[in-house]
């Protein structure tokens, strides 16, 4: 037996010439990426007109404003914030309850497990991946020149949006459950329908369930900004007190927003850990 | 082949069948409960975000017919008898979408770059002290929670309009959304490398540098492109604010009602996503073979 000592390198690398001597390609790839990764930030840097005094001095202007952000204060308009919130949060509720309940047909329709033809399934899939390739906000401004400005538009926008995602997520559950009970079904005799009711759904509900409890907590979020473009909501209020430069009602706003996030999460967690169980949390 | 089934005695079923059928009552209760939580929660919302119902009847065919209308032409014919008449901006467009790119790039490297210092002290298992764990957790909670588009806007006041707002804005999200992530990361790796490099006598950061990065870099990698992905379609709004990118044409089109523009902007962004999307995706897969693609 010999000592690790006693192994000289010149055998080691005999017997090991990949280790060793790595080829070129290999040796030379990691550097050139980070090479080519630096430079392409230059370039970005420059072209968005990014320089030193620009940017201190827009430092300079953030810190008066965190200055003037404190104390928050609401002024005289919390009833107002307040229901603001509230809207935001019925935004929320409503456009992830629309999008589920029409993505869930829709979802069957992609999944491979349900649809075997590929013809008929690529349009549907393309169709929800176009959908969710355009952004919350976008929705809201087309909504806003179909139903007028208002909370309603954001409702609209947050369904919209969300019926891709949750096509997507759907079908993927669905294609993830176990054949085994849709057989069963099936060899009991039971139609194509019964083999989803009773095979497929009872299997997926619940992560259903949990996605969808997901999405109004991540919805909390998008509804707070979808104001911004006039779609209700407290980012209106938000938006309207920044253009004004009303900073202690702005860090006042924020604040909100942080509390209301932080308590759907807190809630919404809570009621995914009851529904599915403490397993399958994603 | 003869089966035998066992039935039980009949007092015995009674009691099996009454325990049974009261579970079964019960868990109806509570479903029966959650769906009328739910439902009153619903019918609340609805007032809360004045739903109106009859004004969604009303102009649905709006909806339907924007979208007639977006893919017409000022001439009146259909879009796509026209490409060039359709696309007639196209080369402005995909200058605004290079520098949409541009801005997600730049933000996302810088947001993963701040996350990137940032973690280590954020980690249960690597953070010099408990205090600032505490303070960079709530740091990048913040970071996190607040949307991009706040940030943008506040931005824009202070850095004026253009770009550089909305790259602060993506990179301050960014840094809050990774570094969460990264250090989820850090928690799962493995101790012993560490041990054995402190066993030398080495600093913190050395413990770090040859210890935990090794490990984590391949996650990193693959969630920091992930992020670029998101941060992609994040920038491409971020004109709405006067932040730069694409979304400052899209925004004047939809309000001043240049609907066939509409339609081209809004194909080419989806395209771009589209190509975005599938080559972060192979690039994932090559550098991080298939566990890493989740």
């Amino acid at each position: 037996m010999t000592s690790p000592q006693e192994v000289d390198t010149a055998q080691l690398r005999a017997r090991y010439p990949d280790v060793f001597d790595r080829p070129a390609s290999a040796r030379l790839a990691m550097p050139a990426m980070i090479v080519a990764a630096f430079a392409i930030f230059v370039y970005g840097l420059v072209d968005l007109e990014f320089s030193p005094s620009r940017f201190f001095a827009g430092l300079s202007q953030l810190g008066w404003i965190s200055v003037m952000m404190i104390p928050p204060d609401p002024g005289s308009s919390l009833p107002v914030y307040l229901k603001a919130l509230g809207e935001t949060l019925s935004i929320a509720l409503l456009g992830t309850t629309l999008a589920a309940v029409f993505a869930l047909p829709v979802s069957l329709l992609a999944a491979r497990n349900i649809v075997p033809s590929n013809i008929l399934r690529f349009p549907v899939r393309r169709f929800l991946d176009s959908i969710r390739g355009v952004d919350t906000l976008i929705w809201a401004l087309v909504w806003i020149n179909v139903v007028g400005l208002g909370p309603f538009a954001g409702v609209l926008a947050i369904a919209v949006s969300d019926f891709g995602a949750f096509g997507k997520l759907f079908s993927e559950a669905f294609e993830g459950a176990d054949q085994k009970q849709v057989e069963g079904i099936r060899a009991s005799g039971g139609s194509p329908l019964h083999e989803i009711r009773f095979g497929l759904l009872p299997q997926v509900l619940p992560v259903i369930a949990g996605q969808v409890l997901y999405f109004i907590e991540s919805n909390t979020r998008s509804a707070t900004i979808i104001g911004i473009v006039g779609a209700g909501g407290i980012g209106l209020q938000l938006a309207e007190q920044i253009r004004v430069l009303e900073w202690q009602k702005v860090s006042f706003l924020i604040l909100m927003i942080l509390v209301a996030v932080a308590a759907i999460d807190f809630i919404s967690s809570k009621l995914r850990f009851a529904i599915i169980g403490r397993r399958a949390v994603a | 082949m003869t089966l035998a089934v066992s039935i039980l005695p009949e007092q015995q079923l009674a009691v099996l069948n009454a325990a049974y059928s009261q579970a079964v009552a019960r868990r109806r209760l509570r479903l029966l409960l959650g769906v009328v939580i739910f439902a009153a929660a619903l019918v609340l919302a609805g007032f809360g975000a004045e739903v109106n119902l009859r004004t969604l009847f009303t102009y649905f065919g709006n909806f339907v017919s924007y979208f007639d209308r977006i893919f017409t032409l000022d001439s009146g014919q259909r879009v796509w008898t026209d490409i060039g008449e359709w696309f007639w901006g196209l080369r402005k467009w995909l200058r605004m979408l290079g520098e949409t790119l541009l801005i997600s790039y730049v933000g996302t490297l810088t947001g993963a770059t701040l996350a990137f210092c940032l973690n280590f002290l954020a980690a249960e298992n690597t953070s010099p002290s408990p205090w600032l764990r505490f303070v960079v957790r709530r740091l990048l909670e913040f970071a996190r929670t607040v949307p991009g588009i706040v940030f943008a806007l506040i931005f824009v006041i202070a850095f004026g309009l253009g770009p550089m707002a909305g790259v602060l804005a993506i990179a301050i999200h960014s840094t809050g959304a990774l570094g969460k992530l990264f250090s989820e990361i850090v928690e799962n790796a493995d101790m012993k490398p560490v041990e054995g490099i402190r066993s030398t006598g080495a600093s913190w950061l050395s413990c770090m540098r040859f210890a935990i990065v090794p490990q984590v870099t391949a996650g990193y990698a693959s969630y920091a492109l992930l992020r670029f992905e998101i941060n992609v379609r994040e920038a491409s709004v971020m004109g709405f604010v006067g932040a730069g990118g694409i979304g400052q044409e899209l925004v004047v089109a939809i309000r001043k009602f240049y609907y066939s523009d509409v339609s081209a902007i809004l194909l080419t962004i989806i395209v771009t996503v589209f190509i975005i999307d599938i080559s972060t995706g192979w690039l994932r897969g090559r550098l991080f073979g298939k566990e890493a693609r989740t």
